[in-house]
């Protein structure tokens, strides 16, 4: 049913201009007392067209997000231009155009590429990391109680302390600044998978389990026919979430040390007083961000193929 | 859906594709259940509850054997301890000869819910128990096709559950059950949550299905017509503590159809069950009063 509201609310609206059009007299009539001016009556007429074609064309949707990210660029060109200080202080915002501008050079040179493949690169150890390890620990802490009993302190404590104020530790316990800024990416990625993982376990249904066991399974054949795949939606969920946390765990880290990475861009371009630059790396961090985590989504789905 | 022939014969299905697989008539040697004296008790809220009392009862092999009574009155607890997931407080069960103390391959269960595997299509999910069993995994192919074909269900092999009706998920939790072989089908209200009309049609078709199979069947249930109509013995069981009380047996030759629930005989074996249960029904009722 659900799914196919998209297609039926087409059908509706398709009836509904249907229904407006003036050769339907019966249909009119209801519509002409509320309204008596014919010309009027049109004019409606029209807009439910378009309201019709707004709802039937999937594409529109996307048409009004890119109109809304137009339209911030606009305001944005307005503010800077314009010097507006209320609340906001865009006096030292560079312009839309500038910002542009110092994109297509950085594009056109080696060390901006660098620096996104750095922190690409530690984003990709460390939560390949996490995952592995993440998974493992949440599969036994589910399904183990002692396993449980032991680690959720750890994990109880440890999860709340943000990434910024792990960084002395990070460094003075690293060896190198590489191997302590991926430490603390691990981090930010590592607990959300690891409790996600967990409660997936925890949830799956007993009488799957139960199932299994009289079909003759072993409890090894049980944790990968039946508790894993039970709990990989929550996985997915929990890895899709660790990504985030490790994407601005990441720029933490690199904010503070690091001679490459797209955090260390970023607040150097705020010493050297290079303001544009600063948008431009903000900007990519949303993006690698986004495009992170819609991998994780979209990588995954082949895998939850089964579900409603 | 061609509803005149929704479970095909295994016969048919095998000469069109012969397989290494034998689905013919299994010996009837197999599958003796002996429960004797079995007392299961729980703690909840940290009272003592007697859910099965004193249960006594011997099954042979092929039988088809109901266990009726009103809800909550320890059927389904003692067809647990029988399959292994419950351990007898104290008594013993045997089947054949050998004593249960967990799951096990040769008892097979089908449970209300349909619970089969909701990340595995329907041939995995009826492949899984040739799987565990070690089978290869062409053997487990052709064993899933058999009995998919068995069940009138080879068109949805590469389906996900979630993409068939309740009467078709159940049917493929038949149909896995059964590709184990087993000797013992235990089967707790399989039917209890389909509507009327494919219960009928399910009912129908486990009759059919046993003349292929002459497995034991251990069937719980608390629709009385379902019982009469399906067993060949019902076993009626009182509510707190469940008791055994009755042992009847269903001298109604087979096949059997629907149109046998308007003969005498099946109507007054009914009347025989009803009027069991509501004395039983009504005793606990009184009882729960008086505690109160």
């Amino acid at each position: 049913m659900t799914e196919k509201t998209e297609s039926l609310d087409r059908e509706v609206a398709e009836a509904e201009v249907a229904a407006e059009r003036p050769t339907s007299s019966s249909g009119q009539s209801e519509f002409a007392s509320a309204k008596p001016e014919s010309s009027a009556s049109e004019k409606s007429d029209d807009i439910y067209a378009l309201v019709a074609l707004w709802r039937s064309a999937w594409w529109m949707r996307y048409v009004v997000r890119v109109a809304s990210v137009l339209a911030l660029i606009g305001l944005w060109h307005l503010a800077s231009t314009n010097d507006f200080r209320l609340l906001l202080n865009f006096e030292n915002v560079p312009e839309p155009r500038i910002v542009w501008g110092v994109l297509v050079e950085l594009l056109s040179s080696d060390t901006f590429y660098r620096h996104i493949a750095a922190s690409v690169e530690r984003v990709a150890i460390a939560f390949g990391l996490a995952t592995v390890s993440g998974v493992a620990l949440g599969v036994f802490m589910g399904r183990f109680r002692l396993v449980e009993d032991i680690f959720s302190p750890y994990v109880e404590i440890f999860r709340p302390i943000p990434a910024v104020a792990w960084i002395p530790m990070a460094i003075l316990m690293m060896p190198t600044e590489q191997s302590s800024i991926v430490f603390i990416t691990f981090l930010g990625a590592f607990f959300p998978i690891v409790l996600n993982t967990m409660h997936g376990v925890e949830q799956t249904p007993k009488d799957l389990i139960r199932a299994a066991r009289a079909l003759g399974a072993s409890s090894g054949s049980i944790l990968i026919h039946v508790v894993l795949p039970a709990a990989l939606p929550s996985i997915v969920a929990g890895m899709a979430i660790g990504m985030g946390i490790a994407w601005f765990s990441l720029l933490a880290g690199e904010i503070i040390s690091g001679q490459y990475g797209i955090g260390y861009f970023t607040w150097s371009s705020y010493s050297l007083i290079q303001y544009p630059h600063i948008i431009v790396g903000m900007v990519t961090i949303g993006l690698l961000g986004t495009l992170s985590t819609l991998l994780v989504r979209y990588g995954t789905r082949p895998f939850l193929r089964w579900q409603r | 859906m061609r509803i005149g022939n929704l479970w095909a014969s295994g016969e048919g299905i095998s000469r069109k594709k012969p397989t290494s697989v034998s689905v013919g008539l299994r010996q009837a040697e197999k599958g003796r259940v002996r429960v004797s004296d079995v007392t299961i008790e729980f703690n909840t809220n940290g009272q003592r509850n007697r859910a099965v009392d004193g249960a006594d009862l011997s099954i042979n092999p092929g039988e088809f054997v109901c266990l009726l009574g009103p809800s909550g009155c320890g059927k389904s607890t003692l067809m647990n301890a029988i399959a292994g997931f419950v351990k007898p407080t104290s008594g013993r069960i045997e089947v054949d000869s050998r004593r249960v103390t967990g799951p096990g391959p040769e008892r097979g269960m089908v449970f209300q819910q349909h619970s089969l595997f909701p990340w595995k299509t329907v041939k995995k999910n009826v492949a899984f128990g040739p799987r565990m069993a070690g089978h290869s995994p062409t053997e487990c192919d052709s064993i899933a096709r058999t009995f998919l074909g068995m069940v009138g269900l080879s068109d949805y092999a590469h389906h996900f559950p979630v993409q068939l009706s309740g009467g078709m998920q159940q049917r493929v939790g038949i149909a896995r059950a059964l590709a184990n072989y087993p000797d013992v089908l235990l089967m707790d209200e399989p039917f209890g949550a389909l509507d009327a009309q494919t219960r009928s049609m399910m009912q129908q078709n486990l009759m059919d299905l046993r003349t292929e199979f002459h497995t034991t069947i251990v069937f719980v249930t608390h629709d009385i017509e379902e019982a009469v109509f399906l067993a060949d013995r019902i076993i009626v069981m009182s509510a707190s503590p469940g008791r055994l009380i009755a042992d009847i047996r269903v001298d109604i030759p087979h096949p059997r159809t629907h149109e046998v629930v308007t003969e005498p005989r099946f109507v007054e074996l009914k009347k025989q069950c009803l009027d069991l249960i509501r004395a039983e029904t009504t005793r606990a009722f009184q009882q729960q009063g008086q505690s109160v």
